[in-house]
């Protein structure tokens, strides 16, 4: 019986995978063969979804993008064992996409059933628990500390300080909180993850809870995600069959529980505070700090909140050890960073590299381009509060430090890139526009800013004194940054200022659409 | 997807009741709501309001905050096609305007048969395949007009 694998990925299935796998059933009972389908993540080389493979003798051949139309001729070039078809992308593991990336966090993503614990477990799975629980919870949090893991949420906060700081705060109770609420457009590793690998995260949350001695996780995943939904929820009911969750966590005696959540639709619920205050079923309201919510988070209870990927990275690197991690990078940028290359590319998707590679390798080459085949403009790296860099920005390098140096920002690792015909006003009107209508509201340069915002880039979008309206666009953006409580007023000024100073040109073409 | 159940407060209270051993269970419930009644009528405000010992004004604050609960009922199903900057960097602006002056609606607004709602989404973490959309729970990539007048025809049918 052959095995094929056809990804359950929310991206794969957008491009007909489940259509896909009925057809595959359907021609492979007419014509007598016995198949096996497993329903994979995603290997993120999204522009070849639905990506097929088929597992020989010789390793997994994978053909894409497959539509139901080519069902029948890839039968006939004998795929079942790996014959050759223009689809055909050859072994999977050779592509020079994959063989290029060094996957860390997405080690086994796209590579095991997610749902299986023994595929799981012989992939490496269950390793990095069984040290920790060998190690101890202090010296545990010593291991995520030295491996220089940052947050990969976008503040980019040393996660084992983090931890420190919860384990040492006295409480009758903690939290391990997981923010799945990847709001940032160009964005989709966590959800990738979620899917592709759902029990490296429920270990994540498991040695978090040990560590800082909590026994309670809670997932809160964006209602955009039902396909990430069913699979975490599929993921936990087999960790607690397992007995991985439950009273007596791998027979080690601690106790440990997940429950998922489903947000629903606010953009500022991914910020840590609103997203409790959320999770206790209020109004997103973001919280003052202090306190920290690493002192009084969920219920008043010290709680860890961390992003999908720093949580389900630290399997890993309890596995291989906090200097295999520490070793990769560049300055204060340990590690691996899963960038998600999305827009207009020839070549979007998930792409895990070591920190320190310049972000113009990543759109010429790696992307290819763009996929409208005109020349780049601008890519607006780490989501909707990122700015947008033009291509003379494009020996920077990835790292955190390197970023904020030219005002920008790596935040969660998306990129989108723009080509030539990108009217970069409109941009800069567009996040303000957003930051008005996802804003919490409590304080009043982000509630009100941003609406005035939208009306200043109009008002010089249409030509109306445009000097002066740039000035005051400028000196709203001043306001915004400084008076804001969190860092969606706070960082919304960066892309209508990277526009501005990188694209100056664009906001004075008025003369332009008069003649349109 | 939104379920389609006429309101009733016995439902409501059962609803509630099977939500009352979680830890902050106001969101859970909400989203029980939308699935069994297609929105959150003020009826189930007010049961929920009894039920956790909080102002009806504070409940009602909780539901009007969330962009996904509504108190009226959409249409039968929910077009989300997604405007961020990737699926802008591919021309969803013109596509979206396009396609909303074809049905003659605005962002949120359903179609006088009451078949489909059309609203905005911020990233669907599609953006690979942008532009996108969510058609109820079923995620469609790199739309254009005719995935929109497909989607449309098969809503109405
Ligand atoms: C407006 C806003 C939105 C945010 N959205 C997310 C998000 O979707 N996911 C996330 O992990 N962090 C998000 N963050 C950052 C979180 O506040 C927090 O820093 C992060 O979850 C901490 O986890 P980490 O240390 O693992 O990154 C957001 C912050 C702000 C201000
Ligand atoms: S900056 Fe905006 S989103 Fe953040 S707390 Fe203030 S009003 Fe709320
Ligand atoms: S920006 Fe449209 S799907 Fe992400």
């Amino acid at each position: 019986m052959t095995k094929i694998y056809v990804p359950l990925d929310m991206a794969a299935v957008a491009m007909g995978a489940d259509r896909l796998v009925a057809a595959i059933e359907k021609e492979a009972a007419s014509r007598g063969e016995t198949v096996q389908i497993v329903r994979n993540g995603s290997r993120g080389m999204l522009w070849l979804e639905p990506l097929v493979e088929v597992e020989t003798a010789s390793g997994r051949v994978g053909y894409g993008p497959v539509r139901v139309k080519d069902v029948a001729a890839l039968f006939d070039a004998g795929f079942l064992s790996g014959g050759a078809h223009p689809l055909s992308i050859g072994k999977v593991d050779d592509h020079p996409w994959m063989r290029r990336q060094n996957r860390i966090t997405f080690a086994r993503v796209g590579v095991i059933d997610p749902l299986s614990i023994a595929e799981y477990e012989t992939h490496g799975g269950g390793a990095g628990l069984a040290r920790a629980l060998q190690l101890g919870p202090a010296a545990t949090i010593e291991e995520v500390t030295k491996s220089g893991l940052r947050g990969r949420g976008g503040a980019g906060f040393p996660t084992g300080i983090k931890w420190k700081t919860v384990a040492d705060a006295p409480a009758d109770r903690r939290y391990v909180v997981v923010n799945a609420d990847e709001g940032d457009s160009g964005t989709f590793a966590d959800r990738m993850l979620m899917e592709g690998d759902p029990l490296s995260l429920i270990e994540g949350m498991i040695i978090c809870g040990y560590a800082i001695n909590g026994s309670k996780g809670y997932v809160y995943l964006r209602s955009e995600y039902p396909q990430a939904a069913i699979v975490f929820q599929g993921a936990i009911d087999a960790a607690r069959q397992a007995g991985w969750l439950g009273d007596n966590v791998r027979g080690s005696g601690f106790k440990f529980d997940i429950e998922l959540r489903i947000g629903a639709g606010a953009y500022v619920c991914g910020e840590e505070t609103s997203l409790l205050e959320s999770l206790e079923g209020k109004r997103g309201i973001v919280r003052a700090k202090p306190p920290l919510p690493a002192h009084e988070g969920l219920f008043g209870k010290p709680t860890v909140v961390n992003n999908v990927l720093s949580m389900g990275t630290v399997p890993m690197i309890l596995e291989k050890g906090a200097q295999h991690y520490a070793d990769l990078g560049v300055g204060r940028s340990r590690g691996t960073m899963p960038l998600q290359i999305a827009g207009n590319v020839k070549y979007g998707g998930l792409f895990e590299t070591d920190f320190g590679i310049p972000l113009g390798d990543i759109v010429n080459d790696i992307a290819g381009g763009t996929r409208s085949g005109r020349p780049v403009r601008a890519v607006q790296v780490g989501g909707p509060l990122g700015a947008y860099l033009p291509v003379s920005l494009f020996d920077l390098p990835i790292d955190y430090e390197a970023f904020a140096a030219k005002d920008s920002l790596i935040g969660h690792g998306g990129l989108v890139v723009f080509d030539d015909t990108v009217d970069m006003a409109w941009m800069a009107r567009f996040g303000m526009e957003f930051c008005a209508i996802e804003s919490c509201g409590k304080c009043t340069p982000c509630r009100i800013g941003s609406t005035r915002g939208v009306e200043t880039i109009d008002k010089i979008r249409r030509g109306e004194n445009v000097a002066a309206n740039i000035e005051l666009l400028k000196d709203l953006c001043h306001t915004m940054k400084f008076g804001s409580l969190c860092a969606l007023g706070g960082f919304a000024p960066y892309p209508v200022e990277s526009a501005l100073r990188h694209f100056p040109e664009d906001f004075r073409k008025p003369a332009l659409e008069a003649a349109e | 997807m939104a379920g389609a159940a006429p309101y009733n407060d016995e439902r409501a209270r059962e609803i509630i009741k099977s939500h009352l051993g979680l830890e902050g269970p106001a969101l859970p419930i909400l989203h029980a709501f939308m699935e069994e009644f297609g929105h959150v009528p003020d009826a189930a405000v007010k049961e929920m309001a009894e039920a956790l010992n909080v102002s009806r004004a504070e409940m009602h604050g909780v539901v009007t905050f969330y962009h996904d609960f509504h108190r009226e009922p959409h249409g039968r199903h929910t077009l989300k096609i997604c405007r961020a900057e990737s699926c802008q960097s591919m021309g969803v602006e013109k596509l979206a305007n396009d396609f909303l002056a074809k049905l003659k609606l605005k962002w949120g607004e359903t179609t006088p048969d009451g078949a489909l709602t059309v609203e905005a989404a911020y990233c669907l973490g599609l953006c690979a395949h942008s532009p996108s959309a969510l058609i109820d729970d079923e995620p469609v990539g790199c739309i254009d007009m005719e995935t929109l007048d497909g989607i449309v025809a098969e809503a109405k049918s």
